[in-house]
């Protein structure tokens, strides 16, 4: 554009003054301008959304923190706010979720990756064009069916009939695994564009050294795409922490210290999603819980989804 | 490749052909490696097919045009999805109306006219990357206190879910345009600014309309991701027993989601079959409007 600009334009010729100089900028348009003015404002939505949720989430949990301290509420290992004697420690809602994101994780990494690998280093075009969109649809599965499939299939036909686990009608377990499968895509798409963009001339070098599809893609590819691959798994970890369906059906809402897989246990997600049931009044303390939990939560996947932006520009090679 | 091969390889090891790269394929470990990754695909689809296979055979018994026509009801044998359908349907025409032209407007000021290097335009990118990573529940959340705010007592209303569901997919809209816009040629701006037409003309008579295909796959997309979605609904407390069919933007109602969450959660068997209806149900309108993205990006999209 801009050589265009300075190499074509004749007003810019200093030899030869025009009569009559043509005005590039035209005449004013008040309804362009407006409509500009309209696009801009569209943008802005998207940071009032964000401001909106700040203040949205902040303002009930000040409410919430003036009658609970801050401490007892991250360290607190009991948490019951609808009992007589309410206890608002959140540690029970955490273990659970690093339960399920754990479990998802040990599932959707391994999967992940290998459809990646697969789909960027060995899978024909052909094959890839058809590989790829039937593991989309695992991303595109409502989140309440796999909730239903949590509950019905895994938990209580998997597990308690065919494993004979010791186990009740909820577990973290049925609701990780599933919730792993639902991030396979997350993972595979975001870790499959970045080992795509390592460029040929690295995969030929490695070839011509000798060394066979395997050892290139694990000494090679792998280590060039690594930036994107872990912000990949980054991204799994925050849709992981915030998925509400699948744990809210099958992970169950006893909201205690979860120290086995086996065990059904509330994470913060579940908490949010079951208190919104009962209908509870605007302004009173168990209203306000409710957007405290979600202020944390609204924290914690901020905090990942940094973490995930920085590790892409810190250790991202530029070829 | 091949002539050096045979001028200077081929003089030292002539019955064997150079194939660099290939020789150490068929090694035990390489093998077991590419039958890892076979197995990673395989585990994922098999758990698809378990998945579509199990919700079909539990609802089979309850799938009937009962679903579509009747009301819910206390015995799963009477019991229908038709509120919930309608309701899906309002909310979701509620939110396409809504998001669609503010995330079109909103990339078009991205892509299109703002300043790259202006600090406010660089916060809205950053910022927008981070709205789409946001769960989903904190835009319920996000609605019911701005309608605590409004003072509005009675939450469960389509506008206010089409709300919820906006905010959500507002971001997924916007990444999609802006790369649909990307995908449009500079020489078609170029030829279009060349021939005295302004910026925002060359953009609503050019650049605009060569995207539309683009734009309109991904905006079917979010929308099949909003009509999948339930938590920001049910922080809205949408799960209620609605046997009317909501009639307007005030209207109480309740969605095929939240339906399915309703029902699963029940302790009677047949409700869980009903459950497994109403989610083939669900799928399958998803991957009606899933092909009809597909179908609009294969048949329209232009190939520059």
């Amino acid at each position: 554009m801009t050589t265009v600009a300075s190499t074509g334009g004749p007003a810019t010729t200093p030899d030869r003054p025009s009569p009559s100089p043509t005005n590039f900028v035209g005449r004013s348009r008040p309804g362009e301008f407006a409509i500009r003015l309209f696009l801009r404002i569209a943008a802005a939505i998207t940071v009032i959304t964000t401001v909106g949720i700040l203040i949205a989430l902040a303002i009930p949990s000040i409410g919430f923190f003036a009658e609970v301290p801050v401490f007892e509420f991250l360290f607190g290992t009991r948490w019951a706010p609808r009992f007589a004697d309410a206890s608002f420690g959140v540690v029970p809602l955490i273990t659970a979720t690093a339960w399920t994101t754990f479990l998802a994780l040990i599932v959707a990494v391994p999967l992940g990756l290998g459809a990646a690998i697969f789909l960027a280093e060995y899978a024909r075009p052909r094959a890839r064009s058809l590989l790829k969109p039937i593991l989309e649809i695992l991303a595109g599965v409502p989140t309440v069916v796999y909730g239903y499939f949590a509950l019905q299939f895994v938990q209580s036909t998997v597990f308690r009939e065919w494993l004979q686990l010791p186990t009740g009608a909820f577990s973290v377990l049925a609701a990780g695994v599933v919730m792993g499968v639902m991030i396979v895509p997350t993972i595979a798409s975001i870790s499959e564009d970045a080992m795509s963009a390592v460029p040929q001339a690295m995969r030929q070098g490695s070839a011509a050294l000798g060394a066979n599809r395997m050892q290139t893609t694990l000494r090679v590819v792998f280590p060039a795409a690594l930036s994107g691959i872990v912000a990949a798994i980054v991204l799994g970890i925050s849709r992981a922490v915030g998925e509400t369906m699948i744990v809210a059906i099958a992970a169950g809402n006893q909201a205690r210290i979860v120290t086995n897989p086996l065990e059904q246990g509330q994470t913060m997600t579940g908490f949010i999603a079951n208190a919104a049931l009962g209908d509870s009044r605007v302004g009173s303390l168990e209203y306000d819980t409710l957007f405290a939990v979600g202020l944390l939560l609204f924290l914690i996947t901020l905090l990942i989804n940094f973490i995930s932006i920085r590790i892409v520009r810190r250790f991202r090679e530029i070829y | 490749m091949r002539t050096i091969g045979s001028t200077i390889a081929g003089t030292i090891r002539p019955e064997r052909p150079i194939t660099s790269g290939t020789n150490g394929e068929r090694r035990p470990l390489s093998l077991l490696f590419l039958m890892l990754l076979w197995l990673s695909l395989l585990i994922a689809f098999g758990v698809l097919v378990t998945l579509i296979i199990t919700i079909i055979i539990d609802g089979q018994g309850q799938f009937s045009w009962r679903l579509f026509t009747e009301y819910p009801a206390s015995s799963p044998d009477r019991a229908g999805a038709r509120p919930a359908i309608l309701g899906s349907a309002w909310v979701i025409g509620t939110t396409a109306v809504m998001t669609i032209p503010l995330g079109v407007a909103a990339a078009l000021h991205l892509e299109e006219f703002a300043d790259k290097r202006n600090w406010f335009n660089r916060m809205i990118e950053l910022n927008v990357q981070n709205l789409a990573a946001v769960p989903s529940i904190v835009y319920g959340l996000l609605a019911l206190a701005f309608l605590s705010m409004l003072g509005v007592r009675d939450k469960n209303i389509v506008i206010a879910g089409a709300l919820a569901l906006s905010l959500l997919i507002l971001p997924v809209i916007i990444i999609a345009t802006r790369e649909a816009l990307r995908a449009v040629p500079q020489e078609i701006r170029q030829g279009s600014l060349a021939l005295g037409a302004t910026q925002w003309q060359t953009t609503w008579r050019q650049t605009l309309p060569s995207a539309v295909p683009g734009i309109a796959t991904g905006a079917i997309l979010a929308l099949s991701r909003a009509l999948g979605e339930a938590a920001p609904l049910l922080v809205l407390g949408a799960l209620v027993f609605v046997s009317f069919d909501p009639n307007g933007l005030l209207s109480s109602y309740t969605t095929l989601p939240i339906q399915i969450f309703n029902w699963t959660g029940r302790p009677q068997e047949g409700f869980h079959q009903l459950a497994a209806a109403a989610s083939v149900l669900l799928l399958g309108l998803l991957v009606l409007m899933n092909g009809l993205a597909i179908y609009i990006r294969n048949r329209f999209q232009k190939r520059w």
